[in-house]
């Protein structure tokens, strides 16, 4: 549950309530990003983020995610199980 | 060709160098040349296949045959850093920066950092005198039995539906895990986030929905949002059974405990992420210990290290962010709002193995008890003693290391955990079980 995952923000889909569907390695699911809205700034599609229980946590570049990624492919179980419960995540 | 180092044998000596393959001798041992061409018998059988004109580190911080192949072992993996080069550099000033004959002690106070650690064979990278030791920064690893208790019997009351985060589901209290109350009957539920609980609760409009909330800065902000949700929207049939804790407290206690001498820290990331650098100011004006915050990666594990050790050689001691790319130094301060909106301190929090710490752990707020489980619900509030055989306690507290514990590896594994440090994969004792040096060495025999 510790790990933060990289994903790539497509749209909001629900503005009031923050939620934005992001690409994490090729899972769609929505997350909720609010914890970005700092200082009149929020995040917007095409940024990279990393997630934490359906969470954005920060901004990252795209450097930072891909190298992130490689990373915790290397993980071998502990991320595809990580995975596996974001498939399982329907947050609406 | 004659391979023979006149002036020492390279695996016993105490340097990181770079070395290249000339010729594979067999029986494990490679001819190689260091930048100074002289050829010298490098033990290589861990690393996998090596061909003539690859490139290792070769390292070794003592003269004992396992530690000599430790450390080859750890050389495959600088090859999957993110700057293979650069990681063999970093060992090598390492080696270069530390003074013999004294003894450095670091703490790294994340699960996440424990388990690269032991994943990419870091600590193999680094002097005998260098010792990692893991702190108390894995989540599900400091949560107490008792809770775990508390968390069945509220599971298990009729019409709760109960939901945590996989890693807690195996988790032994005194009276067994959550899996096995499900087993039983209780409706638990695996959830990826606090939000799928939310939901849950949506679509169980005469259900009793529970969340089992654990967790450090970096995931009690997802819980305070979630909370924020409910009670903005008006979900009354979901409530939230709190045990999130704060970073700062244990380490205080740590750095108070008489059986523990720390010489500096590694800092948390994710944690930094929200709070910042600002709440470990305290170490070293109070304590004169460095601490810097790292990222995950091996490379920014091994540039930490060599942060910590920086500023000892060099008489130092201040809070240093290796992994600024990623944490401001104020933090976040949407989620530090949240958190002081949602939760409150505890006065005393139970810890495994560390005991109650004063104002160590968070509670919802009294604008949020209207959804605080533990007011809901008769919670037992159950006290239970770790098992004896079980040193969970000292692994936490660093004094002693994941196998040194007497029932590691034998009684208590990853798939029948008696303790916690072997339930999360960044349970000091999980990590080590699985990547670790005991693995490698079974390997060997």
């Amino acid at each position: 549950m510790c790990l933060a995952i990289p994903g790539q923000l497509l749209e909001f889909v629900d503005e009031a309530n923050r939620l934005a569907r992001v690409d994490v390695a090729g899972v769609v699911r929505n997350v909720n990003v609010g914890l970005l809205d700092v200082d009149g700034e929020s995040a917007r599609a095409g940024d990279w983020v990393l997630i934490h229980v359906g969470f954005a946590l920060s901004k990252v570049d795209e450097e930072e995610a891909m190298a992130t990624l490689r990373m915790l492919q290397g993980m071998g179980a502990d991320y595809e199980a990580e995975l596996e419960e974001l498939k399982a995540s329907v947050i609406e | 060709m004659s391979c023979t180092s006149d002036t020492h044998c390279i695996t016993c000596s105490d340097e990181g160098v770079s070395m290249r393959v000339i010729e594979l001798l067999g029986d494990g041992i490679a001819c190689c040349a260091g930048a100074d061409g002289a050829p010298a018998e490098v033990m290589v059988d861990l690393v996998g296949p090596v061909e003539p004109g690859d490139t290792l580190l070769v390292h070794a911080g003592g003269c004992s045959p396992n530690r000599g192949r430790g450390a080859a072992a750890a050389m495959k993996y600088v090859d999957e850093y993110r700057d293979a080069e650069l990681g063999r550099v970093l060992a090598g000033e390492i080696v270069a920066i530390v003074e013999p004959g004294r003894e450095y002690k670091i703490m790294e106070v994340c699960g996440g950092h424990t388990h690269t650690i032991y994943k990419y064979g870091v600590d193999d990278l680094l002097p005998a005198n260098v010792e990692l030791v893991h702190g108390p920064g894995c989540p599900v690893c400091v949560i107490p039995m008792g809770r775990v208790d508390d968390a069945i019997s509220v599971a298990h009351i009729p019409g709760v539906i109960f939901t945590c985060f996989g890693d807690m589901m195996r988790v032994p209290g005194g009276s067994g895990t959550l899996l096995e109350a499900k087993a039983r009957g209780a409706d638990v539920r695996m959830v990826y986030s606090p939000l799928d609980a939310l939901r849950i609760a949506r679509e169980n409009p005469d259900r009793e929905v529970v969340f089992f909330a654990v967790g450090f800065e970096t995931t009690a902000p997802s819980t305070a949002l979630t909370l924020k949700r409910a009670k903005a929207e008006g979900t009354p049939n979901f409530s939230c059974f709190s045990n999130h804790v704060t970073i700062v407290p244990p380490l205080r206690a740590l750095l108070e405990s008489p059986d523990l001498r720390l010489d500096g820290f590694v800092g948390p990331g994710h944690v930094s992420t929200v709070v910042g650098a600002r709440p470990f100011e305290f170490i070293p004006a109070d304590y004169g210990k460095p601490v810097v915050i790292s990222g995950f990666e091996p490379l920014d594990l091994l540039q930490s290290v060599y942060m910590v050790l920086r500023q000892l050689v060099e008489g130092r001691c201040e809070v240093e962010n290796q992994y600024a790319r990623v944490v401001p130094a104020d933090g976040n301060p949407a989620a530090l709002a949240v958190l002081e909106e949602v939760f409150e301190l505890r006065p005393h929090f139970e810890w495994r193995g560390l005991g109650f710490i004063s104002h160590s752990g968070l509670k919802l707020s009294a604008a949020y008890a209207e959804l605080d489980a533990e007011l809901r619900f008769e919670i037992p509030g159950v006290r239970v003693a770790d098992p004896k055989a079980c040193q969970c306690g000292e692994v936490l507290k660093g004094v002693i290391k994941p196998w040194e514990c007497k029932v590691f590896g034998t009684a208590c594994t990853p798939e029948r955990p008696i303790g916690t440090c072997m339930v999360s994969s960044e349970g000091a004792c999980a990590a080590y079980y699985n990547y670790g040096r005991f693995a490698r060495e079974r390997e060997v025999v």
